[in-house]
């Protein structure tokens, strides 16, 4: 079975009650939607307090290139644009809609049917990606419609769907892929016909056989899709590792994807996709897992954005007693939340509840130079010689050492036998060198 | 040739020897001499001798260089008088006139007049902290307490005082060289003069948040109300995005706006120069 070739760990799947059907969250009485939910320029908010808006309203416009656009998850009255705190606390803008009814766009198609066929063209589809405000769904954020237009001396080949989901807990794409396959293959096909590519491969970890069977059953139907199964190692679903283990290529330091010649998607933003194009919904809804050891029924909800946590944790019977920790994502990339009020984005996959006896880091220890973190180094970096030049505040080292290669994956501390806070000095050592490199470059 | 005559030959011939050699330096250092002023080691010795590089030079000599070849240079920024009167007197100049300055830490939250309502367990950076989460207690702007800034101090004159998790300055030592305002990731360390006879006034809060805000993190924090600004008989104070700032240059610490901050935001150091809070007024209605 196929897998990326350097580095990489294997914690436990820890994939919860995975089975149970999809339940939907119900809409809160108010709910206040972030005004930038994309990686890139800022939103600006082009509603104002006193607004009738309806499900899929554009809330929100942004005319950068790297921008992504807000739709309104529910129907009722703008109640005010002010500032929240997000998931690190840090107050950014948002728009508070009290719910009225569920009133949706016109034009936005709700019937269950699945429309086949493809009427518009690669431009079209572009435009209509980028007017729906999709972005990746992985967690990055990245504007999708950007990754659609490759620079003009690149050209893809392959287009890659990521359904590894190799973060330990989170099963959101995994029940994705079971009830919607058909849609992710064509969501699939749109956007081959975007790209203008011949080959779609779908990326699937081999702990979710049935998804691998399902999605090989369908993809049957769709020329130029293929599903692969792949060795189960984290962390398989990052874009690089991922295009190593589908099609053997290695994304140079310092490159995009696209210099090889490859597209990466997930599977959740390829059925998001197929929404905006085939039914014209915009992202204002997606798939979250609540889930955690302590959590009594783990369950996938679909959820429109702007929920806030406490919603989620509500819906599967309140915050365990010994919790310690939430995490918005998986336990190896996701970050903790400080408070329960934030509310979901479109980056938000899960939400994990961890007990207090795991929330905990554990004692440290000096460095032993046993070298365990350059071997799960699934970039093949130096962790231990970035983390302590970065500590000895020796920037030049740390970004000759390859800092911005770094993917933040965090195998190198999950390794660690000393419990060194190595992701935290290489996300400090990344934040200080970029910044230097962009002050060199702007000279 | 018996044994005496061996060690004669060869001492005359060492001492010619050397003779030559000690000729050819001489001359070479005669052709490659190089004229300095002998006032720059003076002046590098009197100068603190720290090389805190607060100058922007690459230490202090560098810096006696630059001080003995331009009249016109203003001079270190953390000699003190006395510093100051010696390089005069090598150079002959007249002794220029400064307010002696110290570096004042901005936040008066810390572990007493905050709530922590999250823990951070991760690498204690400052820097590192800042780009995870805001503080414990949940203010974006306050101090974080993990000495970014007492690691660069090269006077040893920054500690954090374990009480209140925050750092304080030593007045001895501090030359206000400003090398902690430049590490502090969120900029709360500000270099102000040091008034040390009269008290100097700031407002000991960044928070730019509306008062609603900053008031839940933390019970000293500016609220914005402006009461200072009204108070102040010197227009110094100004607001802006919710929060105040005292203009340092017109401040005479009357103290005026001492007494009426609300929240105690505003503060004076040392905390011994601060007027005894006036008696309550007698009253006529006293049964």
């Amino acid at each position: 079975m196929k897998t990326f070739n350097i580095g990489g760990v294997h914690p436990h799947d820890s994939k919860l009650n995975a089975d149970a059907p999809v339940k939907e969250l119900p809409v809160p009485q108010q709910v206040c939607v972030m005004v930038s939910q994309h990686l890139g320029a800022p939103s600006q908010p082009i509603v104002k307090k006193g607004d009738k808006v309806k499900v899929g309203t554009v809330l929100t416009s942004n005319e950068a290139f790297l921008g992504a656009v807000v739709h309104s998850p529910v129907s009722g009255t703008v109640n005010k644009i002010a500032d929240v705190v997000d998931a690190s606390n840090y107050p950014k803008p948002a728009i508070f809609i009290d719910v009225e009814g569920d009133e949706w766009e016109d034009d936005i198609d709700r019937t269950p049917d699945i429309k086949r066929e493809i009427t518009l063209d690669a431009q079209e589809i572009i435009q209509r990606v980028k007017e729906k405000g999709i972005v990746g769904m992985g967690g990055a954020c990245f504007p999708t419609h950007v990754k659609l237009m490759p620079p003009k001396d690149a050209k893809a080949e392959f287009l890659l769907l990521n359904g590894v989901e190799c973060e330990p807990y989170l099963t959101c794409d995994y029940r994705l892929m079971l009830d919607h396959a058909e849609e992710i293959m064509i969501g699939a096909t749109i956007l081959m016909k975007a790209l203008d590519v011949k080959q779609a491969i779908v990326g699937i970890e081999a702990n979710k056989p049935k998804a691998i069977e399902h999605m090989s059953e369908i993809a049957k139907k769709y020329p130029g899709v293929s599903v692969q199964a792949l060795k189960m190692k984290y962390p398989q679903g990052a874009e690089k590792q991922l295009i190593k283990a589908l099609t053997g290529r290695a994304v140079p330091s310092g490159k995009l994807p696209i210099n090889v010649g490859c597209v990466v998607d997930n599977v959740a933003t390829c059925y998001a996709v197929y929404q905006a194009v085939q039914k014209n919904m915009p992202l204002i809804q997606r798939m979250v897992t609540v889930t955690g050891p302590c959590v009594s029924e783990p369950t996938n909800f679909l959820a429109r954005l702007g929920s806030p946590v406490s919603a989620f944790l509500d819906a599967v019977g309140g915050v365990p007693e010994n919790t310690g920790k939430v995490i918005s994502g998986g336990p190896m990339m996701g970050k903790a939340i400080m408070n329960t009020e934030v509310s979901s984005v479109k980056g938000m996959s899960g939400i994990l509840v961890l007990p207090e006896e795991s929330a905990h880091r554990l004692p440290l220890y000096p460095c032993i130079r046993c070298g365990k973190c350059v071997e799960a180094c699934p970039m093949g970096l130096e962790p231990y010689l970035i983390a302590s030049t970065t500590m000895a505040k020796a920037f030049e080292q740390t970004e000759k050492a390859k800092v911005m290669d770094c993917i933040e994956c965090g195998c190198c501390q999950f390794t660690c036998p000393a419990n060194r806070p190595l992701l935290d000095c290489l996300k400090l050592g990344k934040a200080t060198v970029g910044k230097i490199i962009r002050a060199r470059n702007a000279k | 040739m018996n044994d005496s005559t061996t060690l004669i030959y060869a001492i005359v011939l060492l001492a010619a020897l050397g003779l030559v050699l000690a000729l050819i330096l001489y001359l070479v250092a005669q052709k490659f001499k190089v004229e300095e002023d002998p006032r720059i080691d003076q002046v590098a010795d009197a100068l603190p001798g720290a090389n805190c590089g607060a100058c922007g030079k690459a230490g202090c000599r560098d810096m006696a260089v630059q001080i003995v070849k331009d009249p016109a240079y203003t001079g270190c920024p953390v000699c003190n008088e006395e510093n100051v009167a010696r390089i005069a007197e090598i150079l002959g100049r007249v002794p220029e006139k400064k307010d002696p300055m110290i570096a004042v830490l901005r936040c008066k939250g810390g572990k007493i007049n905050t709530e922590g309502k999250v823990r951070f367990e991760g690498l204690p950076s400052c820097s590192y902290a800042n780009s995870v989460l805001t503080t414990e207690s949940g203010c974006p702007f306050g101090c974080i307490g993990f000495g970014d800034c007492t690691a660069v101090c090269a006077f040893d004159a920054l500690h954090i005082n374990p009480l209140t998790g925050l750092p304080e300055t030593d007045p001895d030592k501090c030359t206000a060289c400003g090398a902690c305002t430049k590490a502090c990731p969120r900029g709360i360390l500000e270099i102000r003069k040091r008034r040390d006879e009269e008290g100097r006034v700031y407002v000991g809060c960044m928070n730019k948040q509306k008062g609603v805000y900053s008031a839940k993190v933390c019970k000293v924090s500016c609220i914005g109300c402006g009461k200072c600004v009204k108070t102040c008989p010197q227009n110094a104070i100004t607001l802006e995005n919710n929060l105040a700032y005292v203009n340092d240059a017109l401040c005479i610490s009357c103290q005026a706006c001492v007494e009426a901050c609300p929240t105690h935001a505003m503060t004076i150091m040392p905390l011994d120069k601060k007027k005894a809070p006036a008696a309550p007024e007698a009253t006529a209605q006293t049964i």
